[in-house]
């Protein structure tokens, strides 16, 4: 009622004419809901796209602090760039295990290629749950005083409860003794699946063997120790069945036939 | 007006405290008061929340129709949300990873849906920014407390600075992991609403329900 006596002569222009509307009227309703989602969406795609860079420097910086930390020399008093210098990153193709010259390492984005048709192929077999596997991925070597392979750093990830863990496993130059494994982006269940992140559970790949005698691959990411014995078993997280199955089924994939197989038996043979 | 809107920042720290009192935003203080650090960008960005969507939602308050007004609200929350969780992943990338989901929960903090509610829709904006924050504050004044008890003995450090020298390290302190563990939380802010509730005593609630005593047949 109040505005209707505020206001004796019409209103002019389009939104004044809204704004005198009854509070509860149907028009003003719309105009009012349409106008506060415009403002706000616009708020807020100008912060996501302005913020854009920046975020994609930190979750670069975040990626290298993780190399670091899964090759064990992360020191968080040191420049992560310059430290991250120590690394030789290589483009690797899967399939023939060699180091190729045809992407530079440098602006080689691993994700982008993994959905690219002509560098990637879809998989029938997936346990991972990735649905298409780059032909191509980047791994990093550390390299020890004479220039020989120290320990080298493979992406892998697959798929948890929720959501695809991406992650690096840091080998020893024989291709078979783990150093550690460590996750740098998933969204499982805080508390639960999240604890992938747990020193504890981390410290936990230290020394664990991949493959027996034979060859045979034998690590297990499970409840109880398998008849291989201790040093191929990995410990589930409690509470996190789904979480661990998926990374027990992500190494298993990686480190297998039509992952890392290839490159660490030219590892082993020193044809690198 | 002065002494009123001093009071409108000091109130809600003890005698209208939104966690003790009004017992509001409990899930949030449970998971991020582990560590002091994590709690205090909480409470700093559910301050700014509060602040800002109580002083928009009070700018068009007269224009907001009642039959939308809760969605209206949660828009302009949820904006503010994004706005401060994309901040932390530009400007403070370790800090958001810790927060990780927590800070989109700000949205459900019914703090900030409550003041939104119970003051903005009613009062002019800088007293609703001034109340925001205020409520802020009590809120971040609890997780503080809660923070504090829990850093200190669950791992023997405050911000993340060595206090008692936990025997895995070396020293002589045996942390007690039951405080890093969300139930902790619970315990705590129980015995803090009862050392306030003893302290100020007309804070207790008057019983909705007395117990009868029926004659035996």
């Amino acid at each position: 009622m109040a505005e209707e006596n505020n206001t004796p002569t019409p209103p002019q222009g389009f939104i004044r004419r809204f704004l005198a509307l009854p509070t509860d009227s149907v028009p003003k309703t719309i105009f009012v809901a349409v106008s506060v989602c415009l403002v706000a969406s616009i708020v807020v795609s100008a912060a996501a796209v302005a913020l854009r860079p920046m975020q994609a420097v930190n979750a670069l910086k975040d990626k290298q602090i993780n190399i670091l930390q899964v090759a064990g020399i992360y020191d968080p008093s040191q420049d992560v760039v310059e430290a991250f210098g120590a690394f030789e990153a290589q483009v690797l193709e899967l399939e023939s295990g060699a180091f190729t010259d045809a992407f530079d390492p440098a602006s080689f984005d691993d994700r982008a290629a993994a959905d690219d048709p002509a560098t990637s192929v879809a998989l029938s077999d997936d346990p991972a749950g990735i649905g298409r596997q780059a032909r191509f991925v980047t791994v990093y070597l550390l390299r020890d005083e004479a220039g020989a392979i120290d320990k080298v750093i493979l992406p892998l990830h697959g798929y948890g409860l929720w959501s695809t863990l991406y992650g690096f496993i840091a080998l020893e130059e024989n291709g078979n003794d783990i150093f550690g494994l460590q996750f740098y982006e998933h969204a499982e269940t805080p508390g639960l699946g999240a604890e992938v992140d747990n020193p504890r559970w981390k410290a936990l790949w230290k020394g664990k063997k991949l493959a027996d005698d034979s060859g045979a691959l034998q690590i297990s990411v499970s409840k109880t120790a398998p008849a291989a014995g201790a040093e191929y078993h990995i410990d589930a997280l409690a509470g996190a069945t789904l979480t661990t199955g998926g990374v027990h089924n992500l190494v298993n994939f990686w480190m297998g036939e039509s992952g890392y197989k290839p490159f660490l038996e030219n590892l082993k043979a020193g044809n690198l | 007006m002065a002494h009123k809107r001093r009071d409108m920042l000091i109130d809600p720290l003890v005698d209208n405290n939104p966690i003790t009192l009004q017992v509001l935003g409990i899930c949030s203080a449970l998971a991020v008061t582990s560590s002091l650090q994590v709690a205090f960008v909480m409470a700093i960005a559910v301050t700014l929340v509060t602040a800002f969507s109580s002083m928009f939602i009070s700018m068009i308050r007269n224009q907001i129709p009642g039959s939308i007004r809760i969605i209206v609200q949660m828009v302009i929350i949820a904006s503010l949300v994004i706005l401060v969780d994309q901040m932390l992943k530009a400007f403070a990338f370790e800090i958001s990873k810790t927060l990780s989901v927590f800070v989109g929960l700000i949205i459900t903090n019914c703090i900030v849906m409550g003041r939104a509610e119970a003051f903005a829709m009613k009062n002019p904006p800088i007293d609703s920014f001034i109340d925001g924050i205020g409520n802020g504050l009590g809120y971040g004044l609890i997780l503080m407390l809660v923070g504090v008890i829990r850093e200190l003995f669950g791992s023997g450090s405050l911000f993340g600075i060595t206090i008692l020298e936990t025997v895995n390290n070396g020293g002589w302190y045996v942390p007690n992991g039951l405080l890093l563990l969300p139930p902790s939380a619970f315990f705590i802010i129980g015995l803090i609403i009862w050392a306030f509730r003893t302290w100020k005593s007309e804070q207790v609630e008057a019983r909705e329900y007395k117990i009868q005593s029926v004659e035996a047949h």
